[in-house]
């Protein structure tokens, strides 16, 4: 089937665009689509090349960091404010890959990728639409959720921000599942945590159980225990080439206690 | 199938081509300009064969929309040599049995172009690093490692 290239110079112009037809795909680096195209997926008509500077742009805006949707992971690694993604970026694909997968790409990209998606998601970012409208991630990312066009990227850096990401070939490799936790600790006592996991469903999904373990607790032996039993809880893995569901359940509690272990 | 008009620069030489919509590089490169050098592997980004330079950095052609190069330099291995004259990574490669079937090597001596032109004095683990996407079935990375320590500025070939 022909496909249809569209380049829009503006956000407004992408939005109506998408909106307008189900077989519109939003092209970020294309490290996904692309693959789609090449196999000829009948789901895919058109291609929308948004052109707008904004998707490129990196900008501080008060305590948050607004990334534009089309910032690759090499930029993400390179800028000197984003230091607290950078580790996570580092890890997707190989050098190839990095050069032009982008961070809005990487919301939609079906797991078990989207390990940058699952590190916004446990900081509390935010989107913005090409309409404008503000949305937590939470909300991009509920079931049956509206599909949107992501321009920009607001989240706030932390200090108490821990990423792991378990996969079987180093120093690439496709996740097994990767682990994101922001886990504040104002006097000592854990403060509304964030537990995400991804590649344990078809998005990156929190850990809901496990946070509520955690939440006013001390990050101590016992409180480690209870959350990393509580690990799985709520969430819904899939059997894929690199895992299967009933593995991913058993090794969750694993990793989420090492990761606890090497935050508290 | 609508074709669109685009320009980019081939291994520093003016290229102006038509492409079908969806193309993507790979196949503009080898059917449209006749550059056979960036490998078709899989088409799926995972063997690291098509990889070419755009403006200087490492990418997948088999995945990037060719429209998106216009305007842009696109480099090859094809441009590594001055005729019959290797460059010195090529030769390193020769040197160290780096390629058996060679159908990773172009994508390797890519890879291998763009670490070395920013960083060219890397360590062991960068050039793992750098070759990372890139798969080898035969030779097996020992030898391409080596080839690329060899290359590299310092050149005496470092194992450890
Ligand atoms: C070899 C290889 C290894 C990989 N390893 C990893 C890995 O370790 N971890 C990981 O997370 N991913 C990995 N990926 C997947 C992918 O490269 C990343 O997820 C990447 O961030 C996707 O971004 P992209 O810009 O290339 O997406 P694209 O392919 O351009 O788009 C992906 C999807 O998102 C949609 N989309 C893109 N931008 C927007 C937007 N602004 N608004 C709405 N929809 C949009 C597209 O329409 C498409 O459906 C790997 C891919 C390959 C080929
Ligand atoms: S052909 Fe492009 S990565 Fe395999
Ligand atoms: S030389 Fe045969 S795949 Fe590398």
């Amino acid at each position: 089937m022909p496909i249809e290239v569209r380049t829009h110079a503006t956000l407004a112009e992408t939005a109506r665009a998408f909106a307008a037809s189900r077989g519109a795909h939003i092209l970020g680096g294309g490290t996904v689509l692309m693959r789609a195209v090449n196999a000829a997926d009948p789901s895919v008509a058109t291609i929308l090349r948004p052109a707008d500077p904004v998707l490129r742009q990196i900008r501080t805006e008060g305590r948050e960091i607004a990334i534009g949707a089309g910032v690759t992971m090499a930029e993400i690694i390179a800028h000197r404010e984003l230091g607290f993604l950078a580790p996570v970026a580092r890890l997707v694909g190989g050098p190839q890959v990095r050069t032009t997968a982008t961070i809005g790409g990487n919301l939609f990209a079906a797991a078990p990728y989207g390990d940058v998606a699952g590190a916004l998601l446990a900081l509390g970012a935010s989107v913005v639409t090409g309409e404008g409208r503000r949305m937590p991630l939470d909300d991009l990312f509920r079931p049956h959720a509206p599909r949107a066009f992501v321009a920009t990227i607001l989240v706030a850096p932390s200090r108490d921000f821990h990423f792991v990401k378990v996969s079987r070939v180093r120093p690439k490799g496709v996740s097994v599942m990767s682990i994101a936790a922001n886990l504040p600790r104002p006097g000592g006592r854990l403060q509304d945590p964030r537990i995400v996991f991804n590649g344990m469903g078809a998005r990156p999904m929190r850990a809901v159980a496990a946070e509520r373990a955690l939440s006013g607790q001390p990050l101590d032996a016992a409180t480690i225990a209870r959350a990393a039993s509580l690990a799985a809880e709520g969430l819904a893995p899939e059997d894929d080439a690199i895992a299967s569901a009933w593995y991913r359940r058993e090794v969750a509690p694993v990793h989420l206690r090492r990761l606890l272990e090497g935050a508290a | 199938m609508a074709k669109t008009p685009i320009r980019f620069s081939h291994n520093r030489e003016e290229k102006a081509v038509f492409v079908d919509e969806g193309a993507n590089l790979l196949d503009v490169l080898r059917r449209s300009i006749g550059d056979l050098t960036p490998k078709y592997g899989c088409g799926q980004g995972t063997c690291g064969a098509c990889t070419v330079l755009v403006d200087g950095a490492p990418q997948l052609s088999c995945l990037t929309l060719a429209e998106t190069v216009d305007g842009r330099a696109v480099d090859t291995v094809a441009g590594l040599s001055d005729g019959a004259r290797l460059s010195a990574l090529q030769r390193a490669f020769m040197d160290n049995f780096a390629a058996q079937c060679g159908y990773c090597t172009d994508g390797m001596l890519m890879s291998a172009t763009a670490l070395l032109k920013h960083n060219p004095r890397p360590t062991r683990e960068e050039v793992v690093e750098a070759i990372s996407g890139n798969l080898c079935r035969c030779t097996g990375y020992e030898a391409i490692i080596n080839a690329i320590l060899d290359a590299s500025q310092g050149g005496a070939r470092r194992t450890g």
